[in-house]
């Protein structure tokens, strides 16, 4: 059975993910739109900036973050000054992490969808007296439901399975970093595969589901090829 | 008349648009050119879907773009109506919610329910309201864009080859409503096209546009039969004649109709004594003769003066002439034209096999 240290992993995992993904949505979703309309030749810089988590090996990506939120990083400086000390081996640093990790599984299906609403379609909501911003609420972000599920899915469930990332910048503090990978390999090394079956149990069975309902209910598959 | 001033300038890497109209504030101006002649262009420029760099038009008293002041005012804060060719229908909002995308958003909404009714009724899209845009066909969806553009009670009424999409029989279906709409709107439209027959059925005014200027520009009757633009070469070439209707030879089925001072007659047209009317007479069915036909079959005998011949392809040529004050093509042989011995300033007779009305 699963022991309340392993529900206390979970309990976290689920609200570093929770906050990872809204925090995603709210800085993927303008992203996301810049980069589907800008003619700017910067286009093409960040759109490899932001995918470079699909690629990088996860402990790169948190050696930098750690050296960034570490005492003498631009960022750790700048926390340091604002008295909230260094972010790395906290929840917040852990937050932060994911939503860099897990940003271009975001990015890309909001791209994607607002790729497919064509030009013309905001130009009638022009004529029909909608403003740029009443547009975007009222045409743009219904017509792109889809993609917005599968971006909050995808971001979700990404942020749940990190683990180099999290072991980098995060470490392995019950209650305030230790998340439900890291606890399973807890398991693993001081041979306690009972617990460390439970866990890893639940989250096969948590991904498979959810790939589930996107392919059977919403029937809006992430394209593996999109992503990758 | 009051006119509506507009005038831009913009160039491409390949195209420069450079248009100074003063277009009229009523009826239906088209703007008849090739692909690429700056006609949809000018259109959006009006409508500040794109911005000429040098630019002026102002509407009701409006300006709507001064570039020498700076003054640009976004499309959505324009008092405009504007269809394009595809009817880009919100997709997740019924037919009356597109009806009412507008409506909820323009202010003050002056529109009230019997005046939706009208429009709704107008464009024959009563049953289709609660329906998504996916589940209508090519004809209906356009008829729903015009709907949501008119009822906005624009100051001008902007049509981009809004028939162009479809096929001939969604055509013929749409064009009765378009000019029921335009005897129900006292407002500007401003339509544009690339099809003679949408020019001779809608336009009251006629600008031809070619490589990024205007060409021509005048009455529909005027510009349309006139014999150095590119509708008199077309091979199903026309003219258009604004007639009245004098009296009905019910006998024969036929009614007989005036202009200026010749009588033609048509087939029984159902229509009141005094109805103004719009024929169209294609050159194919116009034949000349020197002398004043006798024994013929053919009803429709004028007398003409020939204002210039112009050979064409395949030993054809276009014979432009004037029938009383109203100008006529014709399109025959060059052989025939040879034998008639056919020169400017001759006078002839013309016989006008057929003609049929447009509205």
């Amino acid at each position: 059975m699963l022991s309340p240290a392993d529900l206390d992993t979970l309990w976290l995992t689920f609200k570093v993910a929770s906050l990872a993904t809204i925090l995603l949505l709210l800085i993927g979703t303008p992203l996301a739109w810049w980069l589907a309309r800008t003619p700017s030749s910067a286009k093409g810089f960040i759109n490899a900036l932001v995918s470079l988590p699909l690629v990088l090996p996860p402990t790169v990506l948190g050696f930098y973050l750690l050296i960034l939120m570490g005492p003498n990083g631009a960022l750790g400086k700048i926390t340091t000054t604002l008295g909230l000390g260094t972010l790395s081996f906290t929840f917040a640093g852990l937050v932060i992490a994911s939503v860099l990790y897990s940003l271009p599984f975001v990015v890309q299906p909001l791209q994607t969808a607002f790729n497919g609403i064509a030009q013309q379609t905001l130009e009638a909501a022009a004529t029909l007296r909608a403003s740029p911003i009443n547009t975007f609420f009222t045409v743009v972000l219904p017509m792109s439901r889809p993609g917005f599920l599968t971006a909050s899915i995808l971001g979700f469930t990404h942020t749940v399975g990190e683990f180099g990332v999290v072991l980098m910048i995060g470490g392995n503090i019950p209650d305030k970093t230790r998340v439900v990978s890291v606890q399973i390999y807890n398991h693993v090394e001081a041979l306690e595969y009972t617990q460390a079956h439970w866990l890893a149990g639940c989250l096969l069975a948590f991904s498979f589901t959810v790939l589930l309902i996107l392919y059977t209910v919403l029937k809006t598959p992430p394209q593996v090829q999109q992503l990758k | 008349m009051p006119t509506l001033p507009a005038r831009f300038q913009l160039a491409y890497d390949d195209f420069n648009l450079d248009v100074n109209l003063q277009l009229p504030s009523t009826g239906v101006t088209v703007f008849f050119g090739p692909s690429g002649s700056g006609k949809t262009t000018l259109l959006r420029c009006i409508a500040g879907l794109e911005k000429a760099p040098l630019g002026y038009f102002e509407i009701n008293g409006q300006c709507w773009q001064d570039s020498t002041n700076d003054l640009f005012v976004p499309t959505y804060q324009r008092n405009l109506g504007y269809v394009f060719q595809e009817a880009n229908l919100f997709p997740h909002l019924t037919v009356l919610g597109n009806l009412q995308f507008g409506l909820k958003r323009q202010t003050p909404n002056t529109v009230s329910p019997t005046e939706l009714q009208d429009i709704i009724e107008l464009l024959g899209i009563g049953h289709l309201l609660t329906r998504k845009p996916e589940r209508l066909s090519g004809g209906e969806k356009q008829r729903v864009a015009i709907a949501r553009a008119v009822l906005l009670k624009p100051d001008i009424l902007l049509m981009d080859e809004p028939l162009a999409a479809l096929d001939q029989l969604r055509k013929q279906e749409i064009l009765p409503f378009l000019i029921h709409l335009h005897q129900h709107l006292s407002i500007p439209i401003l339509y544009v096209t690339h099809s003679p027959q949408e020019v001779a059925q809608l336009a009251d005014t006629l600008v031809v546009m070619e490589t990024g200027k205007v060409i021509a520009l005048g009455g529909l009757t005027e510009t349309f039969n006139r014999i150095d633009l590119s509708f008199a070469q077309d091979k199903a070439a026309s003219s258009v004649w604004q007639v009245t209707l004098i009296n009905h030879e019910t006998d024969y089925h036929l009614s007989c109709v005036a202009i200026d001072k010749n009588l033609l007659s048509l087939p029984l047209i159902a229509a009141d004594i005094g109805t103004k009317l719009r024929i169209q007479i294609y050159a194919r069915d116009v034949s000349i003769t020197l002398a004043a036909p006798t024994a013929t079959s053919i009803l429709n005998r004028l007398p003409a003066v020939i204002k210039a011949v112009n050979n064409t392809d395949n030993g054809q040529c276009t014979v432009s002439l004037t029938v009383g004050k109203q100008a006529l093509l014709a399109h025959i042989t060059q052989k025939s034209a040879q034998q008639l011995g056919l020169t400017a300033d001759l006078a002839v007779y013309v016989q006008i096999k057929g003609s049929s009305l447009l509205r």
